[in-house]
């Protein structure tokens, strides 16, 4: 799922940077203005404290423990140290929901951005209608998540489904798209590339819209063609912008659940496991929790995204300072 | 690229109608799986698993409506329940501190905002298994207030940088009039920074009741025996049922799907402006 997200450069500046607030400020502030300050912001950080590091400290202490049902109630787990992430590494399904991570979140990535920057230069041709269109092209990515999934999921039913009909009018056998072990971790990247297009369209739209009209006017007096156009301006101008999207699509993809959950629970077998949902069969998914394990996993999770994050707002950062 | 350069001549105006109808033809082929929802949630049940599917709804059926009416409406007012919490607390919570960050240059504004930039990037089941283990030693699993709380973590980073961004943009000279009047920081952000910040109030709100009401991950970890559940878990269990129903199913997609709809009708730029608030250098 991809969510909007504001980046450093739209909210940095002011704190202190850029155009540096007159010293005179300070002075003015006192110690009195920094009381006033954080009054307004102690909700926000008693809500950061209680709501965001205590879950991830609670979360962290699970993988290190080693729970059974009992303990998680009644705790008293005995401390295990690196042991429950060192049986998931170890585990048949690692492997498998790494790849399958990678898969998902590299093929749709690209999907999402070749077809999004596709239909961004195309709407940015002002045609009649084209505001409308592009408006209902949000519509995928309003959606929640458990009606886009269900409807895809029904979409690709093997007996009963649309799609496996209209392949069989050009005459290919049906299908076995959600209970087949080669096609599942591809219908649930289908489905998610749906999801996905709107929010790389919109963004990349806003970025053509940055880009000066001047330029294209010249390119067309010394005669570039459109593809030369594309190719010489727009994909080089567009570039930081397109940097943004993919990093933040990265963030985002990596932590998709909901649509794979949806859709095959991550199955046949492992097939489209990837280490979200696998993180969630293991403490949620069966009468017989494993919260060590499941912990273990979706901090692992959690590094992997971190570390894309960081990279995008490094990057972010670098592309106000240009 | 630029079709002003074309002008009014015939050839222009002949290819502005020419990607009128590819345009038309791209939103169709996107829009097919909403269409195929509708109309599913119209097919009579017994022409469900007909071969080939019905690709018109010409033999219409409200049976499927019928059954979210009686079976789904306590979810859909859950979830309404739900949305509205999150965004009052998440405005709540936001607010302030986006006029802060904005306008009081408070010690340590950097890494508050790094902090909330990070937050975003947490995934859903890491914040879900600590939630649970939380919640079930306070005893407070399967409740609506617990399950706002939870829902609101999605939306309260979002809501602080946005409203920085949009706060930062009041000019100071208003507030400090507001000073000059008397009137406290407390009182100046109420009576004057609030009502002029009426966008980003709106943007964040919705955005706040979209996720809310999309949420599963939290619903299914933190609500899944509550005697209030949400829409999100209603769909599910009717997925899960071994006599799949698809008409009731779709139909109730249908209708969950109606914020949405509403949303895209009557605050379309305020949905492009919150997806590409500050992700794109303006």
């Amino acid at each position: 799922m991809t969510t909007p997200m504001m980046t450093e450069h739209a909210v940095e500046g002011g704190a202190g940077r850029a155009p540096a607030p007159p010293p005179a400020g300070r002075v003015r502030r006192p110690r009195s203005g920094q009381w006033t300050a954080w009054a307004f912001l102690a909700p926000v950080a008693l809500y950061l404290v209680a709501f965001y590091a205590y879950p991830l400290a609670r979360n962290a202490d699970l993988s290190l423990r080693d729970y059974t049902v009992r303990s998680f109630v009644q705790g008293g787990a005995e401390f295990t140290g690196l042991d429950n992430y060192r049986a998931v590494v170890q585990d048949a399904t690692f492997g498998t929901a790494l790849l399958n991570t990678l898969l998902f979140t590299g093929v749709s990535l690209l999907f999402q951005f070749v077809l999004g920057l596709a239909l961004a230069v195309f709407f940015f041709q002002n045609f009649r209608l084209s505001t409308t269109l592009r408006a209902l092209f949000l519509v995928p990515w309003l959606l929640p998540l458990i009606v886009s999934s269900s409807t895809w999921a029904w979409m690709l039913n093997s007996d009963s489904g649309v799609v496996n009909h209209a392949l069989s009018l050009v005459g290919v056998e049906p299908v076995n798209w959600l209970t087949s072990p080669q096609w599942a971790l591809v219908s649930v990247i289908i489905a998610n590339i749906w999801i996905g297009i709107p929010f790389n369209l919109v963004v990349l739209y806003s970025g053509l819209q940055s880009i000066p009209g001047e330029v294209y006017e010249a390119a067309s007096l010394d005669g570039a063609g459109a593809w030369q156009r594309f190719r010489f301006i727009t994909f080089p101008l567009l570039r930081p912008v397109s940097a943004i999207t993919l990093l933040l699509g990265l963030v985002y993809t990596l932590k998709v659940f909901d649509i794979i959950w949806i859709m095959t629970r991550g199955g046949p077998g492992d097939a489209s496991t990837t280490l979200a949902t696998w993180s969630y069969r293991e403490s949620f998914g069966s009468l017989l929790p494993q919260f060590g394990p499941g912990a273990a996993i979706s901090n692992l999770l959690i590094v992997m995204a971190l570390l894309c994050g960081l990279l995008y707002i490094r990057s972010a950062g670098r592309s106000t300072e240009s | 690229m630029n079709t002003r350069v074309a002008g009014n001549d015939p050839a222009g105006t002949r290819s502005q109608l020419l990607k009128s109808v590819v345009g038309v033809l791209l939103t169709a082929v996107m829009l097919f799986p909403v269409y195929w929802m509708v109309n599913v949630s119209l097919t009579p049940a017994a022409l469900m698993r007909r071969t080939p599917p019905q690709l018109l709804p010409l033999t219409p059926t409200l049976d499927g409506y019928r059954s979210v009416l009686d079976e789904q409406l306590p979810f859909l007012g859950t979830s309404l329940v739900l949305g509205l919490g999150t965004v009052l607390l998440t405005l709540l919570v936001s607010a302030p501190a986006g006029f802060a960050l904005a306008k009081l240059r408070p010690r340590g504004a950097r890494a508050l905002t790094f902090t909330m930039l990070v937050a975003q990037m947490v995934p859903g089941i890491i914040m879900a298994s600590g939630f649970y283990a939380i919640y079930l030693s306070l005893g407070v699993l399967n409740t609506l207030p617990g399950l706002i709380l939870a829902d609101s973590t999605i939306a309260v980073p979002f809501g602080v940088l946005l409203f920085t961004a949009f706060m930062r943009g009041i000019p100071d000279e208003l507030i400090q009039a507001a000073t000059i009047d008397g009137a406290g920081t407390l009182r100046t952000f109420v009576s004057v920074v609030l009502p002029v910040s009426r966008n980003a109030v709106v943007t964040v709100s919705l955005f706040a009741f979209l996720w809310a009401w999309s949420d599963f991950i939290f619903a299914s970890t933190l609500d899944g025996g509550g005697r209030h559940q949400p829409i999100t878990l209603g769909i599910y269990r009717y997925i899960g049922n071994n006599n799949q129903e698809w008409d009731a199913i779709m139909a109730t997609a249908v209708v969950a799907s109606v914020p949405a709809a509403v949303l895209l009708v009557l605050a379309q730029r305020y949905v492009a402006a919150g997806i590409t608030a500050g992700s794109v250098k303006d």
